[in-house]
């Protein structure tokens, strides 16, 4: 009991890290029906300005955690939304309208070029961190196992929690969002009652890249570990996790992403560690077979 | 890349525009390098260090300006309009030219590539690029008949590739099992594979299936990793055989009862040989691949294969089953992924997971892309622009890739639709150029 | 006599039987107890408002859509019977030869205007080549059904006069080109049962005076059932044998052109309780 309880937090911790990704994904993918395949290098490439941010800010000499979290969070969102932003302007927007599968090529070719890039620039080395939260909280003890559930931990899920918070507001409140969803249903509409679709395109852009740095972010403090291929394999798992939620609805990228994590913790505690990928696909075949929509996506009348 | 499209932006004066753009430019740019080319985490020990590169990085911002600057003068000379114009008509020219001459085209590249090894410029370096080549044109045209005909998307193609080659490796190296019966054998396998996980995921939509795919070519790839007593693992499966001449070998000397290249045909030995047998190999499978795509395109589950590309509601309201149509490309393409995999095992002689990643498929379905959905003569192209191009780069390796991934993005943006985008009818009422309407050039 | 005999006529002629047809979609009722009866050799008009719920019984009836409730009759005239609703979409017209257009035409765009042709003739043509095994070595069988395939592509490509332009690319033709040759796609899988979307939107007066006169003389040399959806009256009306009148996924009439058009119910139905608005007529 103790050790699923542990499972459990594991899985949610690492659950909220893929959904903020995810969520990225299925942005982009409402609004103009894309795969943006580079979206795993955005979370890399946040996790990396957050590696060099805590190093600035050690060269400081500022030690104060709840300080150094902030700057954190606040640097890598910035900068990684402007590599969102960027990507966007170069690789996707001169393709808008061209066939699905150039832009599809467009955004391996980028993830291929970024990937490169970060190793050219920081080094094909691991970078490892030292840990910046440490201790916990103990929850419970039994059968000689403890529960330990980490101020890290908690510290991701509840940032989690508050992001999904502000992120719903800004989508259903605010005008960016109302714009974003009127894109969503019908961007040649939204053009023509005044909405400005290459700038929303662009928003949404900026606004997933700096979830996806938040959970490079939180995977640096939570591995203290970073290296210029992580993401593609989080990139695919986020991507899973959106279409397992059902690809364009924001609470199915979240609730994908806490599934994939779910399964990966159980998977890797009872069965075998190596095959832990391979549970989360075989899930996603098995859901896309049953119930192709994704699990709140809206099903879908075929126009004929 | 709108503002110039932007009636009130272009109202502007050009240099006014010219100078703002740079100015953007040179902030964004600014902001994209701090953290990676201004700023650099460095392993020192155990503990990571910063190191600083201003100057690099201000070296970049001057050439990303520049490079901005002299787009935009170029997009501004006053003959922009209509020589963007011309130039499209160029290319569709070009395109329509090579579609209409095919076979002489096609008669003449075989050619070459028959002539290739015995010329006097070519040495095992260039037979060896040449095979590596005819590779990726098999593989290519393999997958162009899932992606570019059946416009199925495959992210996972490799896996199949992965198949073929572990089967002969696997068949080879435990039951011994010569090469040219392993052969149809890896092609069956890697086609039951694609039939197998074809048969769930066709129904699905294209993005899904796209994703399906991808995971299939990672679950592959980390089963071939991790199943160490059956596939050997990470360390992979070395002392491959290489395939004989009908039974004679390639080696100096033959073991008891077997004949040795060099001695059936009464010629010194050379290690040369085999690397020319191994050539020869490649493009009789890739010319096989090429003739049977394009047999198939004039006969009844070709023609089907474009028309569910075009439009799946249209072919069940004609009573086509587009389950089974699908699931013959998707094995068909998965065939011919195989052969080219037990091909590549015994070129090698070692087969490991590390072969098969997905910057393969990625690569493979960049080549069908680019090189003109469909078209067979421009994944060819295609290959010689992805694969070999950067093989005369290897100088600048490391990078290799990355300039790779932008080139891929570079060509994706300036040509959408691939360097063929030309489509040759299956079948014709009227001989060409004869009686009947001719389609006026939509331009 | 005579009557009896017209009688058994009319039976024998049903062809597709439709009964208690229900939609749903969600909340949404799309049709409501639909029940109607087309016949062969005759021009079976759907028509109705906008939104009445016309091309969902076509996909119902196609495969698309599987009724909520309700039973599609077909009654094959060589074949023998078939429950539409329990077949599976393409196997409506692999074995019930039912060809259909749609609204929004479905060409292949990127193929040439006779390989459209070649298509529909799909399922005939793999069996001759033995699933491509016998096309692949080029064998004098498929070689032969594929000249029949072309023989009856040209016949039908002259009856829309579309020779000429035989290989252009099906998507450059013009509207009215691209709308007779999906019906001439449709009438090359040889249906019992030709289901018309819309056929006459979008064409000049001319064009349509034209299509009146290919689906009759399809109705009178091919002995086949047309169902048709129409908005265009003078089509409907011209050439049409029998009516069924659709409002809200309700049938509010059914009858020969004479008696629907003096129905009042459809004329409220089109006109309105009280504010004119005669757009649709």
């Amino acid at each position: 009991m103790a050790y699923f309880i542990q499972q459990l937090i594991n899985g949610l911790t690492l659950g909220a890290i893929y959904g903020l990704i995810a969520i990225g994904y299925t942005m982009v993918y409402g609004i103009i029906g894309m795969i943006n395949f580079a979206h795993g290098e955005i979370y890399m490439i946040g996790a990396f300005v957050s590696v060099v941010t805590y190093l600035i800010l050690s060269a400081l000499g500022l030690g104060y955690v709840p300080l150094v979290l902030l700057v954190m969070l606040m640097t890598s969102m910035l900068f990684t939304s402007v590599y969102g932003w960027s990507i966007e302007r170069v690789a996707y927007r001169p393709l808008r309208g061209a066939p699905k599968l150039a832009a599809l090529i467009s955004a391996i070719g980028m993830s291929i070029a970024l990937q490169n890039y970060v190793q050219l620039t920081q080094g094909a080395r691991v970078k490892a961190l030292a840990p910046v939260i440490s201790g916990g909280i103990t929850l419970m003890e039994s059968d000689g196992f403890t529960v330990h559930l980490s101020y890290l931990q908690m510290f991701i899920c509840v940032l989690t929690v508050v992001l999904m918070v502000g992120f719903s507001f800004l989508i259903d409140k605010t005008s960016l969002g109302r714009q974003q969803r009127a894109c969503e249903q019908d961007r040649t509409m939204a053009s023509l009652v005044g909405v400005n679709v290459d700038r929303t395109i662009s928003m949404t852009f900026v606004m997933g890249a700096a979830l996806a740095a938040v959970a490079g972010m939180m995977v640096t403090l939570y591995y203290g570990v970073v290296d210029f291929y992580i993401g593609f394999v989080a990139g695919m798992k986020a991507f899973t996790a959106a279409v397992l939620g059902g690809i364009g609805s924001l609470p199915g990228a979240m609730l994908g992403g806490v599934l994939i994590g779910l399964i990966e913790a159980f998977w890797s505690a009872y069965f075998t560690i190596e095959y832990k990928d391979v549970a989360a696909f075989s899930i996603l075949v098995l859901v896309l077979i049953f119930r192709p929509t994704g699990l709140l996506g809206k099903p879908e009348i075929e126009k004929v | 890349m709108s503002e110039s499209t932007n009636p009130i932006r272009a109202a502007r004066s050009p240099l006014k525009t010219i100078v703002i753009d740079a100015c953007l430019t040179a902030f964004v740019v600014l902001i994209l390098a701090i953290p990676f080319i201004g700023l650099k985490s460095d392993s020192v020990g155990t503990s990571l260090q910063l190191v600083t590169r201003w100057p690099l990085m201000f070296a970049v911002i001057g050439a990303m300006v520049a490079g901005r600057v002299l787009l935009n003068l170029w997009r501004m000379r006053p003959s922009a309009a209509p020589s963007a114009k011309g130039g499209k008509g160029v290319g569709a020219t070009l395109s329509a030219w090579g579609g209409s001459h095919i076979k002489m085209i096609g008669v003449v590249a075989f050619v070459a590539a028959v002539a290739l090894p015995f010329m006097p410029f070519s040495n095992r370096y260039v037979v060896d690029i040449a095979t590596t080549f005819l590779i990726y044109v098999m593989l290519g045209w393999g997958l162009n008949i899932v992606v570019g005909l059946a416009g199925l998307l495959d992210l996972g193609y490799v896996a199949f590739y992965a198949v073929g080659a572990y089967t002969y490796a696997l068949i080879a190296t435990q039951l011994g099992w010569s090469f040219w019966l392993c052969l149809p054998l890896a092609g069956l396998f890697a086609a039951m594979f694609g039939i197998m996980l074809g048969f769930p995921v066709l129904r699905l939509r294209g993005d899904y299936l796209a994703i399906v795919t991808l995971g299939f070519g990672e679950i592959i790839r980390i089963v071939l990793t991790n199943w160490v007593d059956f596939t050997k693992g990470p360390d992979g499966i070395s002392g491959i055989p290489r395939p004989s001449f009908f039974g004679a070998v390639f080696s100096r000397s033959a073991p008891e009862g077997v004949t040795t290249f060099a001695d059936l045909f009464g010629i010194a030995y050379s290690s040369q040989h085999r690397v020319i047998f191994l050539y020869f190999l490649i493009l009789a499978l890739a010319g096989v691949t090429n003739l049977f795509t394009l047999r198939m395109r004039r006969l009844p589950t070709g023609r089907a294969w474009e028309a569910l590309r075009e439009d799946e509601i249209a072919c069940r309201s004609l009573g086509i089953n587009p389950t089974n149509v699908k699931l013959s490309a998707f094995a068909l393409g998965a065939m011919f992924a195989g052969f080219a995999g037990a091909f590549f095992s015994t070129r090698q002689g070692f087969v490991s997971p590390e072969s098969f990643t997905f910057i393969e498929s990625a690569i493979i379905l960049a080549i069908v892309v680019l090189g003109g959905m469909g078209s067979q003569t421009g994944v060819v192209l295609a290959v010689f622009a992805l694969v070999i191009l950067p093989e005369w780069f290897r100088e600048f390796e490391q990078y290799r890739m990355f300039l790779f991934g932008a080139a891929m993005v570079l060509i994706m943006v300036l040509k959408p639709t691939g360097v063929m985008g030309h489509r040759e009818p299956t079948i014709r009422l009227h001989p060409p150029g004869k009686p009947g309407e001719q389609p006026e050039v939509v331009q | 006599m005579n009557a009896m005999e017209a009688m058994l006529n009319t039976e024998d002629d049903a062809l597709l039987d439709v009964q208690h047809l229900t939609m749903r979609f969600g909340g949404l009722t799309a049709i409501d107890d639909l029940s109607f009866t087309a016949r062969r050799r005759e021009i079976t008009s759907i028509i109705g408002p906008n939104g009445a719920g016309k091309t969902t019984v076509f996909n119902c009836l196609t495969g698309f859509y599987k009724p909520t409730v309700g039973c599609l009759l077909l009654k094959h005239p060589q074949k023998g019977d078939y429950f539409l609703e329990r077949m599976e979409g393409f196997r409506i017209a692999q074995v019930g030869d039912v060809g259909r257009t749609f609204q929004n035409i479905r060409l292949f765009p990127k193929m040439t205007v006779l390989e459209n042709l070649i298509i529909a003739q799909h399922n005939r043509l793999m069996k001759a080549s033995c699933f491509a095994l016998a096309g692949l070595f080029g064998l004098p069988r498929y070689r032969e059904a594929e000249k029949a395939a072309v023989d009856k592509a040209r016949f039908w490509l002259d009856r829309v006069g579309l020779i000429p332009r035989a290989d252009w690319e099906a998507g450059n033709l013009p509207y009215g080109d691209q709308r007779r040759l999906e019906i001439a796609r449709a009438m090359c899988i040889d249906p019992c049962l030709l289901c018309l979307d819309e056929p006459a939107a979008g064409l000049n007066p001319r064009e349509s005076l034209d299509l009146n006169e290919l689906l009759l003389s399809i109705r009178d040399e091919q002995g086949i059932g047309i169902l048709l959806i129409e908005h265009d009256m003078s089509v409907v009306m011209g050439i049409s044998d029998h009516i069924v009148v659709l409002d809200h996924g309700r049938k509010i009439s059914d009858g020969d052109p004479e008696f629907v058009r003096n129905d009042p119910t459809v004329i409220r139905a089109y006109l309105g309780e009280e504010e004119g608005d005669d757009d649709h007529a």
